[in-house]
This record gives structure tokens, C-alpha cells and sequence, in this order.
């Protein structure tokens, strides 16, 4: 199962953090530290890295990391598509996503992410149908 | 497409982040996050009530501060107001931030739930996704209790559209991880297996992630969803990429979903059903086609989630390990991504192929892929990479091939990587015992270990070589003449001093012919060493240069120089002293007849498993994925090495361990004092002759000392029940908060104890009563330090007097304590007698548990906050909060507080029922600074213990003795 994502700019901010397991200490900085680590590493390294006794998954967009955690049961590829999903559904939403329309728009990143990953499980894969909600939401409001 | 306005229309939110990102420093970005933070906390206290939407932009702002690092201890209360708006967009960023940031205070849980309760009632689909994904995020014990009779409802019933099915499945999943006992399986466990048959595949994904979870805790009950899964799976993967346009991700149809079917038949053993199985074979041989296919798309996403496909479909391969043409085919196709340009496949290969390396049936084919893994070990920029590098040569290395991967890893170990050393040397020296190409090689693969890493060999590795050259005397003339070399390097390795040491003393004599190395060069060249070593090292060179008295009398004076020098004489640690002393005693009043027999050549070491691998197998409990996953997937299979040396029994003569020990233990050393040169007991404390004395009955064989401590399994040896007393454990606690009382009671014998402490010493006095009219004979209580206990303490016993204790009589035994390092487990106190002609057998914890090495600390409030806050690493807090066992009492939490051996501290909390306490754990090794406070909640009947400390397994131990208390 994910542990968490992280997405993260290149400053080594953290942009949004969604936990599926409460981390049990200090959050802040074992947060840190694995931003570090994904940061620090070069292109032509794998995506994937050993992390005390889990193993963190990381992609990266221009100056923006996606980072998930997930136990030794996940299948490393699935996830690293699974990240790329999640930034084409972004893009979808609010047409070629930037850091900033996840600053501003943080209620609407954290809904999307909510209708794909749950619980530390994959629920749903289908763009359109991840949208829904939101553009139901979005219809309310308008 | 709605148009996305930055902010959404929330200015003052758009303002504050715009604030933020030009803030020039972290002192300024801190400012305006405290004035933000005065703000919110202003507004929410104030008489104004405030809107829905300002409510919203605030718990944005709050959200937005957490990221950037912030613990937000308030605003809970406004998001759960949050969650009765009607409106959509309020409820749904109450959820978020309750989701995000958890707080677990029971009155908001209780509020939090009336709210999902409403909603889930309410017959709106998105208020009931809305609380079925909190649910599913957060759900607690509290939660799972209140609300788990309605989600199975939900999850089964025709009228469910299908969003909510997919959350409710989540949400139900996480009731079951977090109490199982409130999911009771009943005729929905039926129904949720069909649900893999649904039309809709987000519904089918949500479920096969239940299924998965409640499969692996009782398969039987959904042995039917196998054959689901497969035709499901069949479906999947027969259908071309237009069939699911929705779920097709890059060409490739429903990757996730069928990545999740495959992980799920993993649960399960191969099917039965010849069918069946026919067509999930036929699925996994499409799978392996199509990696075959050229790409539909030069996309890397293309890619990926064909190969996420693929590599589970080598997973269930591998898991199933009975399709010989199957595992086969898996291999070739990871010795294809080994060369592949993509870091990740090379990586995912490797990790692959390790397991597949343990399948007898493909154990050949990933052998000839030894030249691509050993080309990786050299050229992979990646250590991630090449770390699996190593794992994989380990799992693929056999009789065959050992001496060239060996030579390989040894050649790679001195540029390794730091990170990666310590267990590459186990690694090493594991494959060099278990496939020897001889011995004179086996000694010198350990050898060179020491000289290229000497750090990093550990002193299992060491001890190793060690019992294996006094096991085998066809190696041992070799062995003591590659050690004389090697101490010749002008800077040697404290470990290779050590094997040096040991060895010369044992068989020195072997190369004393040769003008060469002399007995007097032989000492000058080990005594040349001796002053650049530790304690520990000193001491057995000491043990050393006994054995070199008997060996070579002709040198006997200058042996004797060393031993009177005041340096030893008079030294300041104890056992130096004292072995110099003794020595020195044995060497001028015994006969050489006596010396003889004393300091007779060791006999040979019971085999059994190595102690390295237990060292690998504890070094890392995830070990380098190979055994564990392995023996997770897979029960029924041995790990790797026992697997493999089960195929070439006639391999591996070291590695295949008579179980001598199980049939009669090995002789004990007739003499104590050759129990004390083997320096090999664990570590230097625990070496000293005395101690040895009460090990002896227990442990029969000198080394078996070192073993035991060395391996998870009890001592072969011992025959007897290990079982404790029934009334053993409840009986131990008590005396965590008294010194003195009985021990232990039954019809026959009864046990009192007083025990003093001071600083990390403690004596015991052991009061053993008979009952009965009847004598007890062959009265013997031993005490024992099981697994790490040994090096975290160092126990001496008194042996009794008498061996028979009279009807009404009364005997006493002292033992003394010393805490060498914080422990858990506590020292085995094992009596045996017998009464009127049957063997009795006792086994008590001896009572003396961490916090009796406890002393407490007097502070003011400003300190005691000061040290509170430089705890605050990871590892360094444990809270906990707890039902209490017995009514609270503010007197009595304070007598058993005190009695643990806290300083209390009155009036540092502002709540006078609190306690705050502070003391230090005095262990020879380190002294641990402990700051305690504990929250009693009468209402609740509750505790909330917190406690830091700089050690963390200091923090664990203390906060479960405390547990126990309250």
C-alpha cells in the first residue's frame, strides 16, 4: 500500500502531503529528509530508492518531484505510472498545471488525489470519471 | 471546463501565499506565518460568527502553513463545524482538513462521527462519497465500532451506484486493518467476491484491494474469487487496447487493475483445477508475448505499465515456482532488461531475478547470467542498482561458481560503497563457509575480508573462522602460517590481531620449525601489536601468551616479563588485571603436567547454524528482499542458502551442521580457566573467569556461550521444558515498584527476593524455602542471560553451598547485577530439584528490568521544559494513551511513580493531577536521561503517558513496564 505522496518543488517545499499512515514521529523533518534524498539524486539513477524499511517511488516534473511512499507489497512501475496519472489528470483539470494552481487550488489538488488514491490504495484510474466530482462541485458553485 | 481563477475567488488566501513566496528569509517566511496564525486564532475566538466561506478560506490558510512545516494544533472545531454545511465545496474542505491533518481527541471523534453518520444517512451519492473517504483515510477503533454494520450494506446492495461501492470498498477495508473484530464476515464476504465480475472496472479495482486484505487473513473464505480473478484477469488481457477505452492507460489495458488480480492470485497456491490453471498459464504466456511485441508506443508511460503488467506476472511466476517453461521464460526475459537502457528495469530485473534465482527450476538459467550481473556490479552508476547487484550474485552463487563471485565481491568491496560494506562482508564470508572450494581458501577469503575491511567485519565473522579452524586440523598448520603473514602488514587490523592472537595460541606450534617464525618471533610480532589494541583485544592476547607458556617453554621468561609488567599487574581494567594475575600465578605454581592439561588445545565447536547468517537475518529484517519475501510469499520453501545446499547436499561439508549438540551436549573444557582463553563469551565483560561459572551447567561447550547469544533459537541442549512458571510474568511486575517479595509460590517450594540497586550495579538476595517435611535434592538454581541479553548485562551468581535443602528449611543464594547497556528481557532463573524422586523444573524471570537501574532527578520547571524540547528527534518521544487498569488514585500513581524510580516533579505541569517526572538510567555502557508526563483523565478512565528520551529503545522498554502499572 502508499504510505504517502508528497509533491514537492525544487526548493525542496512541500506543495502538498497527503499521509495514508500517520507517520509516527516527528513528520516535519522525515519529511525533510526524504525530499532530500529524492533531490539529491541524478537523472540517470532509478526512480526507485530503499528508505529505512519502506521504499519511495519519485518522479519528477520539470521543477516540481512527486514522491510516494509505499510498503515492500507495491509494484514500483504501477506506481510511477500511477504519478504520471495523477499529473496528466491535473493537467486536464486546470489546463498544463503549474506549482502555483496547486498553491492556490490546494482544496480542488487535494479532491482530485482523494478520487484516485484512497486509503493507500489505487480506487479509480479513469480521467474522466476522477473528474466527476469536481466538475459537479464546480457546477454548484458556478 | 470551468474556469479555474487563481484562488478561486479566495483572495485573502491567493494574498497570504503570494506573501509567503516573497518572504526573503525563513525568519520572515516564520513571521508571517505567526501573524497569520494570530489572525486566524483571533477570528476564530471571536464573538463573530463566522461564514461558511470565510471558515473555508481559514482552513485553506491552515492547510496551506501545515505544508510548509507547521504542526496546527487548532482549527479542528471549525473544520468539523465545517462538516454539517450544506454546501458541497464547505463540507468537502471540512473532510480535506480533517483527512490531513488527523486529531485523534476523543470529544472532535465523537463529533466527526455524528457528522459522517448524518451524511452517510442522507441520501445525497457525494455527501456519502464525501464520508466514506474520511472514513477510509482516518478510520479509528472509535469509528470501525460506530460505523461498520452500514458500509457492508452499501457495498452489496443493487440500488449503490458506483462511486460510492468504490469508496464504501475502501472505507470498509480500513475498519477491517484497524479493529478486524468489527467486521464480522457474513453473506456480504460472499457477495463482495463478485463484485470482480462487475462491469464497471473502478468498482472491480476498489474490490480487489478488500479482497487482497481480507484474502490474506482467511483465504478459505475467498477461495472461490481465484477462479473471478483469473477470468477476469483473461479478459483483461486478451482484449485489444479499444475494448476498455476508458481504462486503457497508454495502450495497455486496465494496468492497475490487472497488477492488483495478479498480486491477488498471489495469496493463493496454484490452482487446482486443470482448467483453470490452463488459462491462467495461458494469461501469464500472453503476458510474456507481449513483451515480445514491439511497443505501440515509444512513450516511457507505454512502457512502464506493460512492464508494471509483466514484472507481476514474474512475481506470480515465481510465487507459484511449478511451471518449469514458465520460470524459464521469466528468466530470459529479465536477462533481457539487464542490459536494457532504462535504470529502472535493470533495477526491477535484479530484484526479480534474485528470486527467481531460489526456484530450483530456473536456479541454472539465472546463473548464466553471471558475467551481466558481475559487468553491473562495475559500471552501474547507481549504488541502489548495484546494491541489487550484490543480492542477486549472492542468491545465484552455488558450488560452481563461488570462488569467482567471491573473488568478484572481494574485488568490488574495496570501492564499495560505505552504506552497503557491512553486509557485503557478511555476505561474503556466508558464501565462503557454505561453499568452500577448500579450507586454505575459506581462510584466506576471511582473511583478506579483514585486511580489505577490517571495520566492517563484525565479530560473528571473526568468531566464525575461528571455530571452523579449530574444527579442522587439515587447515590449521595453513591457517597459522597465513596469520603470521598477515600480522607482518606494518598496519594490521585489530581484527586481524585478534584471529592472529587466537590461532598462534591454539596452533602456533605448527609453524615453530621453520627459524622464521620462532616461538620468540611469533610472540615479538603479536607483542608488538599489543599496545596499539583495546581492552578487549589485550585480554586475549594475554590468553595468548598462557598457551604460548605451554607451547614453548624455552620462551617462558619473557611471557612471564609481560605478565609481571605493572602495566598488567596494576592495570586499570579489572580483567586485564586480573587475567595477569591469575596467569602469571598458574604459570609459576603448576607443573608443566597441570599446564598442560589446563591449557590443552580447544576442543572442537559443536556445529550448528552459522552465526553469520543469523547475523544477516537480524541485520536486516527485510533482509535485502531475497529470504524474506521469499519466505513471505512462499512458506513451504526454505530460504535461498538452505535451498540450495538442499540441491548439492555433497557441496557443502561446513555448512551441513551435524546436530551434535541435539543428541548430547559436547564436553565441557575440564577447566575453567581454558573457558576464560577462549575471550570469545560474548563481549569483554561477560568474559571474566568468574562469570563463567554460573554459564557452565547451562551451557555446556565454552563457545557454546557466544552461540547462544548469537542465534534467535533457544540452545539445542536444553531438553527440559524452557516454559515458564505460570504465575511467572504477573509476578515479575510487581516487582517493577518494590524491591522485595515473593518471587514465586506453589505447594513445594516458595521464592522471596530483597534486592538492593545502586547506580547500574544491583544484589539479589534469593531466598529459597521448602515447603514439604521432605528434603529437596540436588538443589540448582542457574540464572541465564537469553539472546542479547548477554552483552546488555552481566550477572554473577553465588553457587549454593549445599546441594540439598531440608523439609522446612530455608537457603539463600546472592546474585549481583551489573547493567552493561538498557535490556528488555530479563535474566531466566532456573531451578531444578528433586523431590521425593521426580525432577522438578522451574523457570522464573529473575526480577530486575531497566528502571532498576533507575535513579531520579530533581529539576526546576525551565529545565525540565528546556531538556523536554531537546527531545524531540524522531524515535526519542513514546506516547501512549490507554485504558487504565486499575481506579486512579493520585496517591497511589505517585507511590508507584516514585517506587519506578521517577524524581517527581510537583508543580512543572499546570494541572495538578498531572505528573511530571525525571530520572536517568545508569547502564555501564551510557546513562540515559528519561523525562515522564502522565495525563490521568478521571472521566474517561484514561491515561495519556508521554515520554522522552534520548534512546529510543530506552523510551519503548520504559513506556511498556509503565503500561503495565497503570
Amino acid at each position: 500500500m502508499l504510505k504517502f505522496i508528497l509533491l514537492v518543488n525544487k526548493q525542496g517545499q512541500t506543495r502538498l502531503a497527503q499521509y495514508y499512515e500517520h507517520p509516527e514521529h516527528d513528520r516535519v523533518s522525515v519529511e525533510r529528509d526524504i525530499i532530500r534524498k529524492c533531490l539529491a539524486r541524478e537523472d540517470n539513477q532509478c526512480s526507485f530508492l530503499e528508505y529505512k524499511n519502506f521504499k519511495l517511488v519519485y518522479r519528477r516534473y520539470a521543477s516540481l518531484y512527486f514522491i510516494v511512499g509505499v510498503d515492500h507489497t507495491e509494484n514500483e512501475l504501477a506506481i510511477l505510472e500511477l504519478i504520471h496519472n495523477i499529473v496528466e489528470t491535473y493537467d486536464k483539470y486546470f489546463d498544463k498545471v503549474c506549482e502555483l494552481d496547486i498553491m492556490f487550488n490546494l482544496d480542488k489538488a487535494y479532491m482530485i488525489l482523494e478520487e484516485m488514491v484512497m486509503n493507500g490504495r489505487i480506487v479509480e484510474m479513469n480521467q474522466n470519471r476522477i473528474l466527476l466530482p469536481i466538475r459537479v462541485m464546480d457546477q454548484a458553485t458556478q | 471546463m470551468p474556469t479555474v481563477a487563481k484562488g478561486d475567488g479566495m483572495r485573502g488566501l491567493a494574498v497570504f501565499i503570494s506573501d509567503i513566496r516573497n518572504c526573503k528569509s525563513k525568519e520572515a517566511e516564520q513571521k508571517r506565518i505567526n501573524k497569520e496564525l494570530a489572525n486566524i486564532r483571533s477570528k476564530f475566538k471571536g464573538d463573530k460568527t463566522l461564514d461558511g466561506y470565510n471558515k473555508k478560506k481559514y482552513v485553506c490558510k491552515l492547510l496551506f502553513i501545515f505544508l510548509l512545516g507547521h504542526d496546527i494544533d487548532f482549527g479542528h472545531m471549525e473544520a468539523v463545524n465545517l462538516l454539517s454545511s450544506n454546501k458541497y465545496t464547505e463540507k468537502q474542505i471540512g473532510y480535506l482538513f480533517i483527512s490531513v491533518l488527523v486529531n485523534t481527541d476523543s470529544a472532535l471523534i465523537r463529533l466527526i462521527i455524528q457528522a459522517i453518520k448524518n451524511d452517510l444517512e442522507a441520501r445525497h451519492p457525494v455527501h456519502i462519497c464525501l464520508a466514506l473517504q474520511c472514513i477510509a483515510n482516518i478510520g479509528s477503533k472509535e469509528m470501525a465500532e460506530a460505523l461498520t454494520k452500514e458500509i457492508p450494506k452499501l457495498i452489496v446492495s443493487g440500488e449503490t451506484i458506483d462511486a460510492v461501492k468504490q469508496s464504501a470498498c475502501l472505507c470498509l477495508l480500513r475498519l477491517f486493518r484497524t479493529s478486524p473484530e468489527t467486521v464480522p464476515p457474513g453473506e456480504w464476504t460472499q457477495r463482495v467476491g463478485h463484485l470482480l465480475n462487475d462491469q464497471h472496472l473502478g468498482v472491480v479495482t476498489s474490490a480487489t484491494s478488500l479482497i487482497h486484505t481480507l484474502a490474506q487473513k482467511t483465504p478459505e473464505d475467498f477461495k472461490p474469487c481465484v477462479q473471478l480473478a483469473i477470468s477476469r484477469l483473461s479478459r483483461i488481457v486478451t482484449s485489444s487496447y479499444t475494448d476498455l477505452q476508458d481504462y486503457t492507460y497508454y495502450f495497455v489495458p486496465a494496468p492497475w487493475l490487472s497488477v492488483k488480480l495478479l498480486r491477488l492470485l498471489q495469496v493463493y497456491p496454484p490452482p487446482e483445477d486443470p482448467a483453470l490453471r490452463g488459462r491462467l498459464n495461458e494469461c501469464l504466456e500472453t503476458i510474456l508475448n507481449k513483451a515480445q511485441e514491439p511497443p505501440k508506443s515509444k512513450k516511457v508511460q507505454h512502457s512502464n505499465a506493460k512492464n508494471a503488467v509483466l514484472f507481476e506476472a514474474i512475481n506470480l511466476i515465481i510465487h507459484h515456482d511449478t511451471e518449469p517453461s514458465l520460470l524459464v521464460r521469466a528468466c530470459n526475459q529479465l536477462g533481457q532488461f539487464l542490459q536494457h537502457r532504462e535504470t529502472n528495469l535493470r533495477y526491477l530485473a535484479l530484484e526479480s531475478m534474485c528470486l527467481l534465482a531460489s526456484s530450483e527450476f530456473s536456479h541454472e538459467a539465472v546463473k548464466k547470467h553471471m558475467d551481466t550481473v558481475i559487468t553491473a556490479l562495475k559500471t552501474e552508476r547507481d549504488v541502489s542498482v548495484r546494491q541489487r547487484a550484490v543480492d542477486l550474485l549472492y542468491g545465484m552463487c552455488d558450488k560452481s561458481n563461488a570462488e569467482e563471485i567471491v573473488a568478484e565481491m572481494l574485488s568490488y568491496l574495496e570501492t564499495a560503497d560505505y552504506s552497503i560494506r557491512e553486509e557485503m562482508v557478511l555476505k561474503v564470508a556466508i558464501l565462503a563457509e557454505k561453499y568452500p572450494v577448500d579450507y586454505t581458501w575459506y581462510v584466506d577469503t576471511i582473511l583478506n575480508l579483514i585486511r580489505i575491511a577490517g571495520d566492517y567485519v563484525s565479530d560473528e565473522v571473526w568468531y566464525r573462522v575461528i571455530q571452523i579452524v579449530i574444527n579442522r586440523d587439515d587447515v590449521q598448520g595453513y591457517a597459522a602460517k597465513v596469520v603470521f603473514e598477515a600480522l607482518q602488514a606494518p598496519a594490521c587490523h585489530e581484527n586481524m590481531v585478534k584471529v592472529g592472537g587466537y590461532i598462534l595460541g591454539e596452533f602456533g606450534n605448527l609453524i615453530a620449525g621453520d627459524q622464521r617464525s620462532s616461538p620468540m618471533v611469533q610472540f615479538q610480532l603479536l607483542h608488538s601489536k599489543y599496545h596499539l589494541c583495546s581492552a578487549p583485544t589485550r585480554g586475549l592476547l594475554l590468553s595468548t601468551y598462557i598457551k604460548f607458556i605451554n607451547l614453548f617453554p624455552e620462551i617462558k621468561g619473557q611471557l612471564q616479563d609481560v605478565l609481571r609488567n605493572n602495566n598488567n599487574l596494576q592495570n586499570a581494567d579489572a580483567e586485564l588485571q586480573q587475567r595477569a594475575i591469575e596467569y602469571l600465578q598458574l604459570s609459576t605454581v603448576a607443573s608443566q603436567d597441570v599446564l598442560a592439561t589446563v591449557l590443552e588445545e580447544m576442543p572442537p565447536f559443536p556445529e550448528r547454524e552459522s552465526s553469520i547468517l543469523a547475523k544477516l537475518k537480524k541485520k536486516k529484517p527485510n533482509v535485502s528482499d531475497i529470504e524474506v519475501v521469499k519466505e513471505g510469499k512462499k512458506s513451504s520453501n526454505p530460504p535461498t542458502l538452505n535451498n540450495s545446499a538442499a540441491n548439492t547436499p555433497e557441496a557443502t561439508p561446513a555448512s551441513a551442521p551435524v546436530p551434535v549438540m541435539a543428541a548430547a551436549p559436547a564436553p565441557a573444557p575440564v577447566q575453567s580457566a581454558s573457558d576464560d582463553l577462549l575471550g570469545l563469551s560474548a563481549g569483554p565483560a561477560a568474559a571474566a573467569p568468574v562469570t563463567n561459572n554460573f554459564a557452565a551447567p547451562a551451557a555446556p561447550a565454552g563457545g557454546g556461550g557466544l552461540l547462544v547469544d548469537v542465534f534467535d533459537t533457544p540452545p539445542a541442549q536444553n531438553n527440559v521444558s524452557t516454559a515458564l512458571a505460570p504465575q511467572a510474568e504477573e509476578n515479575f511486575f510487581k516487582f517493577a515498584i518494590k524491591n522485595n517479595g515473593v518471587l514465586f509460590e506453589n505447594e513445594l517450594l516458595q521464592i522471596g527476593v530483597k534486592a538492593e540497586y545502586k547506580g547500574n550495579l544491583g544484589r539479589l538476595g534469593l531466598f529459597y524455602g521448602n515447603k514439604t517435611s521432605y528434603p529437596f535434592q540436588f538443589f540448582t538454581p542457574t540464572v541465564s542471560c537469553p539472546g542479547e541479553l548477554a552483552s546488555a548485562m552481566n550477572v554473577q551468581t553465588k553457587p549454593l553451598d549445599v546441594n540439598t535443602v531440608e523439609g522446612g528449611a530455608q537457603v539463600q543464594q546472592i546474585i549481583n547485577v551489573e547493567c552493561i547497556a538498557d535490556f528488555v528481557d530479563a535474566p531466566i532463573l532456573s531451578i531444578k530439584f528433586s523431590y521425593s524422586g521426580s525432577m522438578q523444573q522451574i523457570n522464573l524471570m529473575l526480577p530486575v528490568m531497566l528502571n532498576k537501574f533507575f535513579e531520579p532527578v530533581e529539576m526546576d520547571a525551565t529545565s525540565f521544559f528546556n531538556r523536554w524540547k531537546q527531545l524531540s528527534s524522531p524515535g526519542q518521544e513514546e506516547q501512549k494513551i490507554f485504558k487504565a487498569s486499575f481506579p486512579i488514585n493520585s496517591d497511589t500513581s505517585r507511590t508507584k511513580l516514585l517506587g519506578f524510580g521517577f524524581g517527581l516533579l510537583d508543580g512543572v505541569d499546570p494541572n495538578p493531577d498531572n505528573f511530571v517526572g525525571a530520572g536517568i538510567i545508569k547502564a555501564q555502557s551510557s546513562q540515559v536521561g528519561c523525562l515522564l508526563r502522565l495525563e490521568p483523565n478521571m472521566q474517561a478512565q484514561m491515561y495519556r503517558l508521554t515520554l522522552r528520551t534520548s534512546s529510543k529503545s530506552v523510551t519503548t522498554r520504559l513506556a511498556d513496564l509503565l503500561l503495565k502499572l497503570f
